[in-house]
């Protein structure tokens, strides 16, 4: 019922393009969108791209929290880590991560390889800085405590560190996960021969509109529902820290 | 002497940044293709500034990117007020917001592209159509949550709406709208660079992906030191700015942090 006003957006999109009142030429109607939609969906080139685009946006993500997050506790645990990575942290977080395309074309080429790693390279740092403020705001007396109880350092990394800070690393990871979408429509884009962006790009240059925007379409809504799956999925495995 | 470091650790960061990536790429371990020294880099940017082709390219993209701001900023403000006092604008815009806001937008780039063309126009668009996002959500939360009896008490004294507005609403909301702006920026400057990047042409993107089309590596990494200072200094303006706008709130008084 919420949404009810998308659902007009769509009526009133369909009958601009049935009345006449804007050329099919510019905007496909809606109905002609969902058919060629649903013939992508059958010849298997949408699968083919979006395993594509599948890969390097969840191998790079990956990447970005597992690494970004272990970045981000060593940070607040070893003041020596801290000193020496904190501040190259603090330079190079404002700096515009998609700017990076050209540079991970030159390292890696047009594959798959570019894409991780600029995904990797993009979506790291909101995780580190989620981690390392959520370490750091772990209480001492727990730590104290742990510590008291004979647990080794390691093991109250482990044990106690690690989950308190979980509820900011899945924080700076939903921020990640955004920015993982930008970055792999982005480059794929720019430069690819295969993904989802690439197949957009790839019918827009064909002059395949109502699949173009099929595609566009799928990922748009591909992006908001993969925030509103995730931020399920964190509520749920989160209920344990109210 | 601790809070003398912890002003400079960034720059310090980035000496030692910059130090690293000269001593890496003469070390030999990566060829000058995959990483130019830093000293090739610069003296390019300074070959480039000499020439003025810097500069047309630079202002280019500062050009759009910024217009695109300016007209995120007014469009989204406005409707920001609208949705947060308008029973029907709220019905009609609370779920287009809430899912656009976590939409990759940049996918829209070619529909804009076949709707307005290869130029200017199409290029500001994006820009509008992905900077807006943050203005119009943090114009809504700032203005829901002006306090209630600061309303009363205006109209009360028989303040008008259109003076409410003006006098008490746009002030109060004022901090939190400009937290908006400033996510809003870089989102401008960063997205205009992507779609020259994909539509070529004049501009700081094209200028990259041409570059690296070429495999003119010290262009690309050119591209990037001067992205990453245009961005650092637009950040600095609008904090400079928003200090200057907000000197009456209390805000103003605590030290910036940075």
């Amino acid at each position: 019922m919420k949404y009810l006003p998308l659902l007009l957006l769509a009526l009133i999109w369909e009958a601009v393009v049935q009345l006449g009142l804007v050329s099919r030429d510019l905007l496909p109607s809606l109905s002609d969108v969902a058919k060629a939609g649903w013939t992508l969906l059958r010849e298997g080139d949408f699968w083919a791209n979006g395993a594509a685009s599948l890969y390097r946006g969840g191998a790079g993500l990956a990447l970005a929290i597992v690494i970004g997050a272990l970045a981000g506790i060593a940070m607040a645990w070893w003041r020596a880590v801290d000193a020496l990575v904190g501040p190259l942290v603090e330079a190079l977080y404002p700096m515009p991560k998609s700017a990076l395309i050209p540079v991970t074309v030159l390292w890696l080429g047009f594959g798959d390889g570019s894409k991780i790693l600029l995904i990797f390279l993009g979506c790291m740092l909101p995780v580190t800085l989620g981690a390392y403020n959520g370490a750091r705001s772990c209480e001492q007396a727990l730590v104290w405590s742990a510590r008291s109880l004979g647990a080794s350092r390691l093991r109250v990394l482990w044990d106690v560190v690690l989950p308190a800070a979980l509820p900011e690393i899945a924080n700076g990871a939903r921020t990640a996960l955004a920015l993982s979408f930008v970055l792999l429509v982005s480059s794929e884009l720019i430069v690819a021969r295969a993904g989802l962006g690439y197949l957009i790009g790839f019918l827009g240059e064909g002059g395949v509109y109502d699949a173009m925007f099929a595609v566009v379409l799928v990922v748009a809504f591909l992006g908001f529902f993969a925030d509103r799956l995730y931020q399920r999925l964190m509520d749920r495995l989160l209920a344990w820290r109210a | 002497m601790a809070r003398l470091t912890l002003r400079f650790a960034p720059w310090i960061a980035v000496l030692a940044l910059a130090l690293a990536w000269e001593l890496f790429a003469r070390s030999g371990a990566v060829t000058p293709f995959m990483l130019p020294k830093l000293s090739t880099v610069l003296a390019r940017i300074w070959g480039d500034a000499a020439s003025g082709e810097l500069w047309q390219n630079l202002g280019l993209t500062l050009y759009r990117s910024l217009a695109g701001f300016a007209v995120a900023a007014v469009i989204g403000i406005g409707l920001g007020f609208a949705v947060a006092y308008n029973r029907v604008m709220r019905w009609l815009f609370d779920p287009l917001i809430s899912v656009g806001f976590p939409m990759p937008k940049i996918a829209f780039l070619p529909i804009i592209t076949l709707w307005l063309g290869f130029y200017d126009v199409s290029k500001i668009s994006m820009v509008v159509f992905d900077a807006i996002f943050p203005v119009v959500t943090a114009t809504i939360a700032a203005t829901l949550a002006v306090e209630r009896e600061l309303l009363w008490s205006a109209r009360n004294l028989g303040a008008s709406e259109r003076e409410l507005l003006r006098e008490v609403v746009f002030p109060a909301a004022l901090p939190q709208i400009m937290t908006g702006l400033q996510v809003a920026l870089p989102i401008a400057l960063i997205v205009c660079i992507v779609a020259e990047m994909k539509l070529g042409g004049v501009g700081l993107g094209g200028a990259m992906i041409t570059a690296s089309r070429f495999a003119d590596s010290p262009g690309v990494f050119a591209g990037i030191v001067e992205i990453a200072i245009a961005g650092y200094l637009l950040v600095r303006v609008m904090a400079r700015v928003r200090a200057r706008l907000l000197a009456w709130h209390p805000e103003t008084e605590a030290p910036a942090t940075v």
